[in-house]
């Protein structure tokens, strides 16, 4: 199954940055988008500019704190009933706590943690699972260009996306032999509330500018999506450095 | 659903498909023996909120017994014959009892289903909830012609013993009601006396449409079956071309051993092809076939083939070689994985079937997607509710799925919808994915999708029976 093909598509973190763009890039009067995120007045805003602009009901928004692991596999199944099955995922939920380069906060790492690798793992494997026996699905895990290196300026962040990273690698090893397609998207600075205040950072596009530049990797196939794709080879190099000159560099 | 019900756990998961493999979905499935696990998945649904979708052996090509993410009620392991009587033929069965079983049971005795399908692996509470038709429609009506009585068992946990006295709205609704109304637990039908396990086969070969409607026009009164294969490559005069089998049954004394002909061993279909070439592995050389070129080579060769058989001639076959065509290579399907099918067909009065079949071939070659195989039948009309007989033709039509092509694929069956609808024809649920709802609604006529609707109501008034092809073509 292509991501042309899919009809019923769930973007958990569809409330701001590139989750909604995906969502407002996504949305066709064939499809059904479960738009998911905590804060339910934006979500409501999304889906009804959404539906208005399609004049169909294309998104449903569901309320959920991905924190709440538990209850998820409750929501995943109330969704697949509501929308009569799911064929793709993408999880776009992510927390970057502002932290000082020689501070320390415990609590807001904790909170990365389980935003971005518990939430993660309780939504995809919830979803994962049905998209096995189904022999079919795409998952798409919205993970950085941080998971590359462990830098200094964010120890935590860094390594939940490249915890992110090998359990989508993971994934993709699992499920690419049950029909299922798995991708891992990685991000450069995007212009979205996580960036607001940062200034002007590298390579910084619009969140619209990266939502189709992932769907359109998607479409030809690649399972490792750069964006933009530029970081690609910039990344390379930079995973290459040693850590004895890494350390020294201003990264 | 409501968010303070519980969630059904995953052990009964599992992905389904409809027959032609392009519908399909992960769903709970029960596969109950006895009316108290029929139960058991009603309240499973109940504490979940979930609806239940009925399915026999799912051979419905669309997505008549897929129900995703709900429960799926798989009804094949309830599959006893309860009672058969072979003096008069009346035979009690439960509704997971196949056609291959049913048939199995009874000739021997002498009998035949008066009705079946191109394959005997659907189960007789599927044909009766699609209402099926077989080659002999034009004389014999569909399986519900031949159903005497049947129990239903309603989600209200409420038995109705139907026939055309006693319940009279709900038998003519529930058979060809699509599992919409209640689980057929237990059906009466009437078998067919034969005198042997021949038939006397005629091939035809036609050259276009106009010879393919004299043909059955000239037989359609002296035969017991007809049936038409029409090669969809060929164009302009030749369109329409193909072979048309007419078969009959032998009477009294034309078989001078029966007893022999009657057996079980005497109409099984061979394993092998050749008498070395096991079926089983056929649909692997078919599938470097399945594709236009390949397609329009073998139709060509049929065709040539066909030729030299301009009728007149009949041979003897087994009733089970001629009825079950489609068992003939088992997993013939399989050649067209992993995409799959898509069979269109459409039931057009007699006065306006050539017009409307000309129609579709010529919109099928217009926009590129050209049906590997047509099938074409002579049919009657029926008093079904939601009947999809007609005292005309029908013609079906199997297209290769290309899924970057879904579009495409619906733009054409919409136009070639709107020609059936022009002309007060019907369409079959069985073989249904493309339909809309209005379409549907339309060609059944306003009026019986009110009254079905008022019956599922009385039968099922929470909506608990749901398919997905009941939201797809059932929606207000």
């Amino acid at each position: 199954m292509r991501l042309a093909e899919t009809r019923n598509i769930v973007i958990v973190g569809a409330s701001s940055g590139i989750g909604e763009s995906l969502a407002r890039k996504l949305a066709r009067p064939d499809r059904c988008i479960a738009l998911v995120a905590r804060r339910m007045d934006k979500l409501d805003i999304i889906a009804s500019e959404i539906n208005a602009k399609h004049s169909s009901e294309v998104a449903l928004p569901f309320f959920c704190d991905v924190t709440d692991h538990a209850g998820i596999p409750k929501l995943v199944d109330r969704i697949a009933s509501q929308m009569g099955g799911i064929d793709a995922i993408i999880y776009a939920s992510g927390v970057m706590s502002r932290i000082e380069p020689t501070e320390y906060s415990t609590g807001d790492d904790i909170e990365m943690i389980q935003v971005n690798v518990a939430g993660a793992v309780a939504w995809l494997n919830a979803v994962s699972k049905r998209f096995q026996i189904a022999n079919k699905g795409i998952v798409v895990g919205i993970s950085s260009v941080a998971a590359d290196r462990g830098r200094r300026g964010n120890p935590v962040y860094g390594a939940t996306k490249a915890f992110f990273d090998t359990y989508l690698e993971g994934l993709r090893n699992r499920l690419e032999r049950f029909g299922c397609m798995v991708i891992t998207v990685k991000p450069g600075p995007i212009d979205t509330p996580m960036t607001q205040g940062l200034g002007r950072l590298p390579l910084m596009i619009s969140s619209d500018e990266a939502a189709l530049q992932i769907i359109s990797a998607i479409e030809r196939g690649q399972r490792v999506v750069y964006v933009p794709a530029k970081w690609k080879p910039i990344m390379t190099v930079i995973r290459l450095v040693p850590s004895a000159i890494f350390k020294r560099l201003n990264i | 659903m409501d968010n303070n019900k519980s969630t059904l756990p995953d052990g009964r998961l599992g992905r389904l498909e409809g027959w032609g493999m392009v519908a399909n979905g992960v769903a709970h499935v029960f596969r109950p023996t006895t009316p108290e696990g029929i139960t058991e998945a009603f309240h499973a649904a109940a504490s979940s909120g979930k609806t239940v979708g009925l399915r026999g052996a799912g051979r419905s090509y669309g997505d008549a017994s897929l129900n995703n993410e709900g429960i799926v009620l798989d009804l094949t392991r309830m599959n006893r014959i309860l009672n058969w009587d072979p003096t008069d033929g009346l035979i009690d069965v439960e509704p997971g009892v196949s056609v291959r079983q049913l048939w199995q049971y009874i000739i021997e005795d002498g009998w035949w289903p008066p009705v079946v399908s191109g394959t005997m692996f659907p189960t007789i509470g599927g044909c009766a909830a699609m209402n099926i038709h077989g080659k002999n429609n034009f004389k014999a009506g569909p399986i519900g012609d031949h159903i005497v009585e049947f129990e239903l068992l309603t989600p209200a946990f409420e038995v109705l013993v139907c026939n055309r006295d006693n319940n009279a709205e709900i038998f003519f609704a529930a058979i060809g009601g699509a599992g919409l109304l209640g689980i057929f637990t237990r059906i009466r039908l009437q078998m067919k006396r034969i005198y042997s396990g021949y038939l006397d086969v005629e091939p035809i070969a036609v050259a276009n449409f106009d010879e393919l409607f004299d043909v059955f026009d000239d037989r359609v009164s002296m035969s017991d079956y007809l049936v038409g294969w029409v090669d969809c490559f060929a164009k302009g005069p030749r369109a329409g071309r193909g072979l048309v089998h007419r078969a009959n049954y032998l009477d009294k004394d034309e078989d001078s051993e029966p007893e022999r002909s009657l057996r079980v061993e005497s109409q099984e279909l061979s394993d092998l092809i050749f008498g070395v070439v096991p079926k089983s592995v056929m649909w692997r050389f078919m599938k470097p076939f399945v594709n236009d070129f390949g397609m329009k080579v073998v139709n060509e060769v049929r065709c040539m083939s066909a030729a030299r058989t301009p009728g007149g001639h009949t041979h003897r076959q087994t009733h089970a070689e001629f009825a079950f065509l489609l068992d003939y290579i088992p997993g013939w399907k399989n050649a067209y994985k992993p995409n799959g099918l898509i069979q269109y067909q459409s039931f057009v009065p007699a006065a306006s079937a050539k017009h409307v079949f000309q129609t579709q071939l010529e919109l099928t070659h217009r926009y590129g997607l050209v049906p590997y195989l047509g099938v074409f039948k002579r049919h009657r009309s029926d008093n079904f509710l939601l009947s999809h007989g007609v005292d005309g033709y029908s013609f079906a039509l199997d297209f290769a799925f290309q899924p970057n092509l879904r579009a495409e694929f619906l733009s054409l069956t919409a136009e070639m919808n709107r020609v059936v609808l022009d002309c007060n024809g019907k369409f079959y649920l069985a073989k249904d994915s493309t339909l809309h709802s209005s379409v549907y609604q339309q060609s059944l006529g306003l009026s019986a999708v009110e009254k079905f609707r008022s019956l599922k109501q009385r039968c099922d008034p929470e909506n608990i029976l749901q398919t997905n092809i009941y939201r797809r073509l059932f929606a207000e």
